[in-house]
């Protein structure tokens, strides 16, 4: 409980390093201290709001805690050109980067686990000669750019997914989880998750293949094989079991790592996601819908981070013996 | 490990540097993969120096067919090998200039990278108390940046140079290395030969500048090799997001153009897929380098 306690404070900290850090260098930028949130985009009765909302015409040190208490509150301030709350914004697009995410993430682990274990099991075979310099490529490439490769041939080229965006044109839905149930979301989703999954693998294959190697050679292995089990067995109930736990906490780093990763994979697939959000904004200088993509993008990071210690914490018991004394 | 006798007591006298630096340079030439590691290096490190050599037309000029109509979306031939761009550009002239910016990017990024994270790991490993416990927060606090939206919003305000992608990208990376070497330097600072160095009256900065930073030198190279590679993926990156430096002639600046030209739709396989297979062997090539490098000097993590 309080080795919990402590990464909760640990990652909580983290996270409000980040906001200061952002804090600074919305108010760092060229034009007048009130640009992180006025804008001549909003008319005069918002532009009045925000600067008491914000305590924009106060000393710095006083603009900082009221910035802080607003998130804390959720308030984001006004996107300049939208012209409405920053968060309902980012909360309308939220669904679609969290399913890309994890959709891939799911594949992609699913795949890499089994291929790892497996090319652990061929060890010193042609196969390993190949595969594993060919997942290193994977890793190595830029993922837009696999996603382009993939475009051409896949949507361009065979026709068979569309070429972007989350859903047909002209298509009603009468609320949001029904448009995501639809076939025709799936249809647009799959490319792009087909993308991310070929570029997320790499890690839990090369992972997972490290430790059945290590794990092979433990004694409980050697004893397993000693009691005349049959090597399949051994694998699946004895070895492959430790070899997942480090797998299991690379999701969870993965889910926060790939949030800010998908920027690339969003843009390519004109895919209504947070990461092509943040972009759009940057690029027209949409200064709180900014703060606010990015803020986001950093609180699934923080959080993922924490879940992935928890999980150590409960699948790895040395871990904890260790340090509660 | 020891290639000779070592003396009965662990005490080494002399500079460690040239016997670090003489196994380093050995290493490549005993493992396959670090060895093609370094033949891409110096392949692409050569076609840099003689670009304008192997590639005499200016990648951005506009060019001509002998009929005199702009030489737009030409496929592949003996004049153009990789074609033409559909503002009519020779695609294989911006392949091989864009070979200087992605070295220029990767190398001041790795040089950065490593520095910083070498004089860090060594000072917050060595001196520990305050200077550790402040120099590791930084670290944490860089660590918990997320990447690519933090080097975006950097350039998307500082301005769109290669500089500051240089700097976005050192600014997020330095963490990784200062803390392997500083558990590193943990372990050396309570070795046999640094205490004798202490009993003869060194001073700390030169046990930790002549004694121990030698020994160091191979983990800056690893994190320095992974530098190269991160660098050159993230400038692809931002560049293809429209944050790039327009003034060069990148890899990134390549795929950016050729996908907001419609490439993908007219099958221009030629305009798109090698810069991102150069950006793939670049970084491969740190992979297998760096890998070789904790494999000898490391041997703890050997196998993974």
């Amino acid at each position: 409980m309080k080795l919990i306690l402590e990464r909760f404070t640990h990652n909580a900290l983290a996270l409000l390093a980040v906001t200061t850090i952002l804090f600074f260098m919305f108010r760092l930028m060229p034009g007048t201290p009130l640009a992180a949130f006025i804008n001549e985009n909003l008319n005069a009765d918002q532009q009045q709001a925000m600067l008491e909302q914000f305590g924009l015409d106060r000393p710095m040190w006083q603009q900082y805690f009221i910035y802080l208490g607003n998130l804390v509150q959720g308030e984001f301030g006004l996107s300049f050109f939208q012209r409405r709350p920053v968060l309902n914004i980012l909360l309308e697009v939220l669904p679609n980067s969290l399913i890309l995410t994890l959709a891939s993430l799911i594949i992609a682990y699913i795949f890499g686990v089994l291929a790892g274990a497996w090319l652990a099991w061929k060890r010193g075979s042609w196969i390993e000669r190949v595969a594993v310099p060919a997942v290193l490529a994977t890793r190595a490439a830029p993922e837009f750019w696999i996603g382009m490769v993939l475009l051409a041939l896949l949507s361009f080229n065979a026709g068979w997914f569309p070429s972007g965006g989350a859903s047909s044109p002209g298509l009603a839905y009468t609320n949001n989880w029904q448009r995501i149930a639809s076939w025709d979301y799936l249809h647009h989703l799959a490319l792009p998750v087909l993308t991310l999954a070929l570029y997320l693998q790499g890690l839990p294959l090369l992972l997972m293949r490290s430790n059945m190697l290590e794990v092979m050679h433990e004694e409980f292995v050697t004893m397993a094989r000693m009691k005349g089990f049959s090597e399949w067995r051994i694998v699946i109930h004895h070895a492959a079991r430790n070899a997942l736990l480090p797998v299991v906490t690379a999701f969870a780093l993965g889910v926060g790592l790939s949030m800010g990763g998908n920027v690339v994979i969003e843009t390519v697939f004109s895919w209504p996601g947070i990461g092509r959000l943040l972009v759009q904004a940057v690029s027209v200088h949409d200064y709180p819908l900014a703060q606010g993509a990015f803020l986001m993008i950093a609180l699934v990071l923080a959080l993922m981070n924490f879940v992935a210690d928890l999980l150590y914490m409960v699948l790895d018991p040395r871990v904890s013996h260790g340090r509660k004394g | 490990m020891a290639e000779r006798a070592e003396p009965v007591l662990p005490v080494r006298t002399g500079w460690p540097l040239l016997p670090v630096l003489r196994r380093m340079a050995a290493m490549p030439l005993r493992d396959p993969f670090a060895f093609t590691g370094l033949l891409i290096y110096v392949l692409f490190v050569l076609v840099a120096l003689f670009a304008d050599q192997l590639a005499p037309i200016d990648p951005l000029e506009i060019l001509f067919t002998k009929a005199g109509k702009l030489a737009a979306n030409v496929p592949p031939s003996l004049d153009f090998p990789l074609g033409t761009t559909n503002l009519g550009r020779d695609i294989y002239a911006q392949l091989v200039h864009g070979t200087r910016s992605a070295l220029a990017v990767g190398l001041s990024a790795a040089i950065i990278v490593a520095i910083v994270g070498t004089v860090v790991g060594l000072v917050a490993g060595y001196f520990g108390g305050m200077a550790d416990a402040v120099l590791m927060r930084i670290a944490d606090m860089a660590l918990s940046l997320p990447f690519l939206p933090f080097v975006i919003v950097l350039t998307g305000f500082l301005g769109a140079s290669t500089s500051n992608i240089v700097l976005a990208v050192a600014l997020l990376l330095w963490p990784n290395s200062a803390r392997v070497i500083r558990s590193q330097v943990l372990t050396l600072r309570e070795r046999a030969y640094v205490e004798a160095a202490r009993v003869t009256g060194a001073s700390s900065w030169r046990i930790l500048f002549v004694h121990i930073a030698p020994n160091i030198l191979p983990l800056s190279f690893v994190y320095a090799a992974i530098a190269i590679g991160w660098a050159i993926i993230t400038e692809a990156s931002v560049s293809f997001l429209g944050f790039g430096d327009s003034e060069s002639v990148s890899w990134g600046y390549m795929l950016q153009d050729a996908f907001s030209s419609q490439a993908l739709s007219r099958g221009q396989y030629a305009w798109f897929v090698p810069p991102g297979v150069c950006i793939i062997l670049v970084v491969v090539a740190g992979f297998f380098l760096s890998r070789g490098y904790e494999e000898v000097f490391m041997p703890r993590l050997r196998g993974r």
